[in-house]
């Protein structure tokens, strides 16, 4: 395909993005108005009365009528403004920038968990069908979506800390006696690395250890599932089958060629199941009181802090386009099967 | 995606589904464990030793005895009758749930697959945008913006899942679009509905079921996680999700089995419904295994 | 050497080699014996308690970093802890002040200094009290309280003499200068920063401190952490024992508890009463369990909803009640039980003090035939989520008895931040659960917040002239004039008999610390005071 073909392409996925983007920002801003209780009595204080109410009502904007709104919404947005939580007192912007890089550090971890086990577990179910140990896999890998994934962590932090004390106290990213390392990616292990600590990289690792294996156990089985799908897959296809009838030994077969062309579903399951976890952390961060975005934004849901629920939902929801954009543009320009009209 | 099906080529179902289901076990016990949790959902209020709202203060925190096979709560209650009867809560929230999703999934999936042009661009940014969302921030939006009742929890649960099985009809409807037993349907002077409810929703049937029960542990999972933050049932309703949620304040001084029961009875359901889904999709189509 | 191990603090040996990697981590003015750990439960939202929305748990900053001009005594009670003394006014920035029917003249202190060193003058104590009453909000109606309302009330005569003239004489405004409220900024920094938007710098003092109490703040981490550094130069009482308090925010309570009981933190701040109660018998840390003066817990009917207009409706609610069930359910039999009174006459103006009723479900009967809705009737019953640990198991066991009487009620959960509105602000909740506790200690005040029309606390839209007047007349009364007794007497035989608010315990203040933590002190305010702290 000519260079120009793949730029309109991708050009012409962005563009199908947008409207999602825009449907996005409606509905968000929808919801945050319906949520219960009045942000301008929050803001006027007890002991407020009618009078004092309605003066910060018309300051906040909040006595325009819902388009008008909309728009000054908008406007603050293109200008970079999210507002201020009503509970936590700092504008939501900045808030959502210093708990971003937590809850990516997190799923992350957990992603990259998870892989080193549901690969392995995904090729050996693949090499051997029908048998014993397929149906094991299987099992493990279903149980592992079938916990709630608050219940998962409640009962680690019962065993492992409460009961064994070999993990760490469940209170965050950082124990209070560490400094937190000057933020240069916002991930605390790679930052103390990076700035020559490993005694704080390792505390931090420590504080990941049991939600990212809270989280892992519930990424463990789509991952599993797509490995074992596409190595049945590849190994048998033709190309291998060819292989084999050339004499190549049967972990050659394995690890140069089947793998391999297994990959590629598997990555594009991976940024699927990376989005959904970003979002579904929420309660993984809840139990154990990392202060990622997650956390943020059950806070502010349940007391209708409306400008932080606007903003987290915005963002998260921003973060899923581009990210599915991006795996949709990734896969389109190296695989050359796709078709530009599918 | 051509294929043709086991049942289209001509293969008995009975013998069909025998064969899948003896040659996982997995299979039969997902089945038996369904059987269980459906009697525990329809028979559960009846068969339960006490009333699950009625409290007890001076027999609260009292581990599982004889007496009492799971324990009682903070107030008294049985632990075991609670359980079964939040069974029947969680079942009913999943299977409307997932439903709804179903059927309002199924109407716009096929007719955008169906029709194309519009319909289908329309439709197609319509779940990009529910898709959009981080789902379980979607459900918790819905829930606190409309209020904390069940009816809200299943609304909100069924939006989040009809993109899957929007995407699902509409992959099958597009590809026997053109098919020619539809052309001949359509030669024969049937009309577009006709056709999308007799020949194009049976095709598609056995795919979004699978769907379906895989979705039904989620929908469960989904609730449970609401009620977790808060947002879900009200109290003293007996749910899953809410007895965990409070069972864990209790688990550190050591009264364990106030989480673990209806944590285990949570996860053993939620895995019951994704290994049926998997016998399900053995049966329907075995090429598809993962 | 672990954690733990570290946190009991081992001696100037702690200093050895296994430890230099904690030193790099800590300023080097850090003794290891040095810091203090702390758990809370809630989140502080700004470190300005003058600010619109700052929430109580930030009050804590104004207690910590900030001095007053006076402040309340220290006494120690039956279980050697240390609480507050509310009879007892101390100096505090003020050395000493003379009163007359029409002012108070405050001497400052000459050695009194803010953080940075520079000496506190009147003209920041001017500055500090017309900030306090102008920026409106708590804080105003705080001061209000104690008859301090206009910033032309507050003089500075000269640098180290400050005045202020009364609006009328009350027993309430001298303590009201002991609250958090008053607190005494450092005026040339905070002028330094304000703005003609922003003359009284709530933008910076929402993130920094000005003051000259105990600590100032080494870091805050909004959502996570605060940590208090001591401030060497304090001079209103003798420097706490730790160079540092790290108060991190749990809002797990079974984490707190599991951190305190594994020796993680000092201290746990606030905790449930289940968990007081079986710390306490376990032995391991050291369990302060105190009442929380001139607080009850206590059921709210509101008199804008018809069946509760009715006062048999009242008393008969009042008598179905499981009270011995929800105290051992609810509040794990910590606080101090209030029903079961002897007469419908009070003996004394103790406050609070046992109601006249005890559960008896037939009474309750007799009482709902005997009013206009014999046939029962339907009502949402409110809880604040936030305190859902105590508020939950009640509304539970009061439901079910209600419904033995013919009240069908279902249980509603209201998130903290609302409650404040539906329940205080617009009064629109029918049937409700109330834990208003008043700052100042007397019955008078509790009352004139609670049950005169239109008042904050007044949940209950009770309106009674009555009381309205007795209120009126005892607020600012002094306790040992002859009419107060008798007045105040008065006005607890109509709660007695009215019943809008139906007490049923008066709760404790928990805290679980490690055995060895001392200087734990119990506040009115229910905030963490560090300023005694010191690690064993």
């Amino acid at each position: 395909m000519k260079p120009f073909a793949r730029l309109r392409m991708v050009l012409g996925r962005i563009g199908q993005a947008l409207p999602a983007l825009f449907g996005v920002i409606v509905v968000t801003f929808i919801l945050t108005r319906a949520l219960p209780g009045d942000p301008a009595v929050y803001f006027a204080g007890p002991a407020a009365d009618e009078a004092s109410i309605q003066q910060i009502r018309e300051a906040l904007g909040l006595d325009r009528p819902l388009y008008e709104q909309f728009v000054y919404y908008l406007g603050d947005l293109a200008s970079g403004d999210l507002g201020v939580s009503i509970s936590t007192g700092q504008p939501v912007l900045e808030e959502l920038a210093r708990r971003l890089p937590a809850s990516l550090e997190l799923t992350l971890g957990a992603l990259l968990l998870s892989l080193a086990v549901a690969i392995p577990m995904g090729v050996l179910a693949a090499t051997n069908p029908g048998r014993p140990i397929d149906h094991i896999c299987r099992v493990i890998a279903t149980a592992g979506v079938s916990l709630p994934t608050f219940f998962t962590g409640i009962a680690l932090v019962f065993v492992f800390y409460y009961l064994l004390g070999w993990s760490p106290a469940p209170i965050g990213r950082l124990d209070f006696a560490y400094l937190s390392p000057p933020p240069i990616t916002g991930f605390y292990t790679v930052d103390a690395l990076l700035d020559g600590d490993p005694e704080t990289a390792v505390a931090a690792a420590g504080q990941l250890l049991l939600p990212m294996i809270t989280l892992a156990l519930f990424t463990l089985a789509p991952i599993a599932r797509m490995t074992r799908g596409a190595m049945l897959q590849a190994l048998g296809s033709d190309f291998i089958r060819t292989a084999k009838a050339a004499g190549l030994s049967q972990r050659v077969i394995l690890i140069r060629y089947a793998f391999r062309n297994a990959m590629l579903p598997v990555i594009t399951t991976l940024g699927m199941v990376f989005s959904f976890t970003l979002g579904a952390n929420v309660l993984v961060e809840k139990v154990f009181a990392w202060p990622g975005i997650g956390s943020f934004a059950v806070d502010a849901l349940v007391v209708s802090d409306y400008a932080a629920v606007q903003g987290f939902v915005l963002t998260m929801a921003m973060l899923f386009v581009l990210l599915n954009l991006l795996i949709d543009i990734t896969y389109t320009l190296i695989d050359p099967r796709i078709e530009a009209n599918d | 995606m051509t294929d043709v099906t086991a049942f289209e080529a001509g293969v008995k179902p009975r013998s069909h589904i025998v064969y899948i289901l003896t040659e996982n076990p997995v299979s039969i016990v997902a089945i038996a464990g369904f059987a269980v949790i459906v009697f525990a959902a329809i028979f559960g209020p009846l068969v339960a030793p006490y009333d699950p709202l009625a409290t007890n203060a001076s027999v609260s925190l009292q581990p599982p005895s004889w007496a009492h096979w799971f324990g009682t709560d903070q107030l008294g209650r049985d632990v075991f009758s609670r359980v079964l009867a939040a069974a029947r809560l969680d079942l009913m929230i999943s299977v409307a749930a997932v439903g709804l999703s179903f059927v309002i999934g199924a109407a716009i999936g096929s007719a955008a697959g169906y029709f194309g042009g519009w319909t289908d661009r329309i439709t197609g940014r319509v779940v990009d945008t529910i898709m959009a969302f981080p789902l379980f921030v979607l459900a918790m939006g819905i829930v606190a913006a409309l209020g904390n009742t069940v009816e809200n929890i299943i609304y909100a649960t069924a939006i989040i899942n009809v993109p899957f099985y929007a995407r699902v009809a509409r992959a099958e409807a597009a590809i026997r679009r053109n098919a020619g037993f539809v052309q001949a349907a359509k030669l024969s002077g049937n009309s577009d509905i006709r056709i999308l409810a007799t020949q194009i929703f049976p095709n598609a049937l056995p795919p979004m079921a699978v769907q379906a029960s895989l979705n039904m542990g989620w929908a469960i999972l989904n609730a449970a996680g609401l009620s977790f933050i808060g947002l879900g049932v009200r109290p003293p309703t007996p749910e899953w999700g809410i007895m965990v949620a409070e069972g864990a304040n209790f688990i550190i001084s050591g009264e364990w089995w106030l989480a673990i029961f209806p944590g285990m009875a949570l996860m053993l359901t939620v895995f019951t419904f994704n290994l049926l889904g998997d016998a399900l999709r053995d049966i329907v189509d075995p090429r598809q295994r993962t | 050497m672990d954690r733990r191990t570290f946190l009991k603090g081992t001696g100037a040996t702690a200093l050895a080699s296994g430890m230099l990697p904690m030193l790099k981590v800590l300023p080097a003015s850090a003794a290891p014996s040095g810091v203090a750990v702390v758990a809370i439960s809630q989140t502080i939202n700004s470190l300005d308690i003058h600010r619109k929305g700052t929430n109580r748990p930030s009050y804590q900053i104004a207690v910590n970093c900030y001095d007053r001009l006076v402040s309340f005594g220290t006494k120690t009670m039956p279980d050697g802890s240390l609480s507050y003394d509310y009879s007892v006014i101390e100096p505090d920035l003020a050395e000493s002040w003379e009163a007359t029917d029409s002012s108070i003249t405050f001497k400052i202190r000459d050695n009194a200094v803010f953080s940075d060193g520079s000496p506190v003058t009147a003209g920041d104590v001017k500055w500090s009290l017309d900030r306090a009453v102008s920026l409106g909000g708590f804080p105003a109606v705080q001061m209000k309280a104690g008859s301090l309302e206009k910033p032309e009330q507050f003089v500075a005569v000269d640098d180290k003499t400050f005045r202020i003239d009364l609006i009328r004489k009350s027993k309430l405004t001298i303590p009201d200068l002991a609250v958090p409220v008053p607190m005494i900024i450092n005026s040339k920094v905070a002028k330094a920063n304000a703005t003609a938007d922003d003359p009284w710098a709530t933008e910076y003092l929402h993130r920094n401190t000005a003051g000259s109490g105990a600590y100032t703040i080494a870091r805050w981490d909004p959502g996570q952490q605060i940590v208090y550094q001591q401030n060497e130069k304090w001079t209103s009482g003798p420097l706490p024992g730790v160079k540092r308090v790290v108060v991190r925010e749990v809002p797990s309570q079974a984490t707190s508890r599991a951190l305190v009981e594994r020796g993680d933190v000092h201290l746990a701040f606030g905790i449930p009463d289940k968990d007081a109660q079986e710390l306490a018998a376990k032995g391991d840390v050291t369990v302060v369990g105190t009442p929380i003066e001139n607080c009850v817990y206590c059921v709210g009917l509101n008199l804008n909803f018809d069946p509760f207009k009715d006062k048999k409706v009242r008393q008969a609610v009042a008598y179905a009640i499981p009270y011995e069930e929800i105290f051992k359910a609810a509040a794990f039999g910590q606080g101090v039980p209030m029903w079961g009174g002897a007469s419908a006459k009070p003996a004394d103006v103790s406050w609070p003090q046992p109601f006249p009723y005890s559960t008896d479900i037939d009474r309750a009967k007799d009482l709902m035939a005997e009013s206009a809705f014999k046939g029962g009737f339907k009502t949402e019953f409110s809880i604040n989520l936030s305190l859902a640990s105590w508020m939950e198991p009640t509304a539970l066991l009061i439901q079910e008895s209600l419904a033995k009487i013919g009240i069908e009620t279902t249980v509603d959960k209201i998130p903290g931040a609302n409650w404040r509105t539906a329940a205080l602000v617009e009064k629109r909740l029918p049937l409700h659960l109330e834990n208003f506790g008043g700052w100042l200690n007397y019955p008078d005040y509790y009352f004139f917040w609670a049950y005169v029309k239109g008042h904050l606390f007044n949940s209950s839209n009770y309106d009674n002239p009555e009381v309205a007047k007795l209120v009126d007349e005892t607020l600012h009364m002094q306790t040992d004039d002859p009419d107060y007794a008798p007045k105040v007497k008065r006005l607890i035989e109509i709660a007695f008999d009215d019943v809008p608010r139906i007490p049923l315990w008066q709760p404790n203040l928990n805290a679980a610390m490690a055995k060895n933590l001392e200087g734990y002190e119990y506040w009115f305010h229910r905030q963490l005071d560090a300023t005694k702290f010191s690690v064993g």
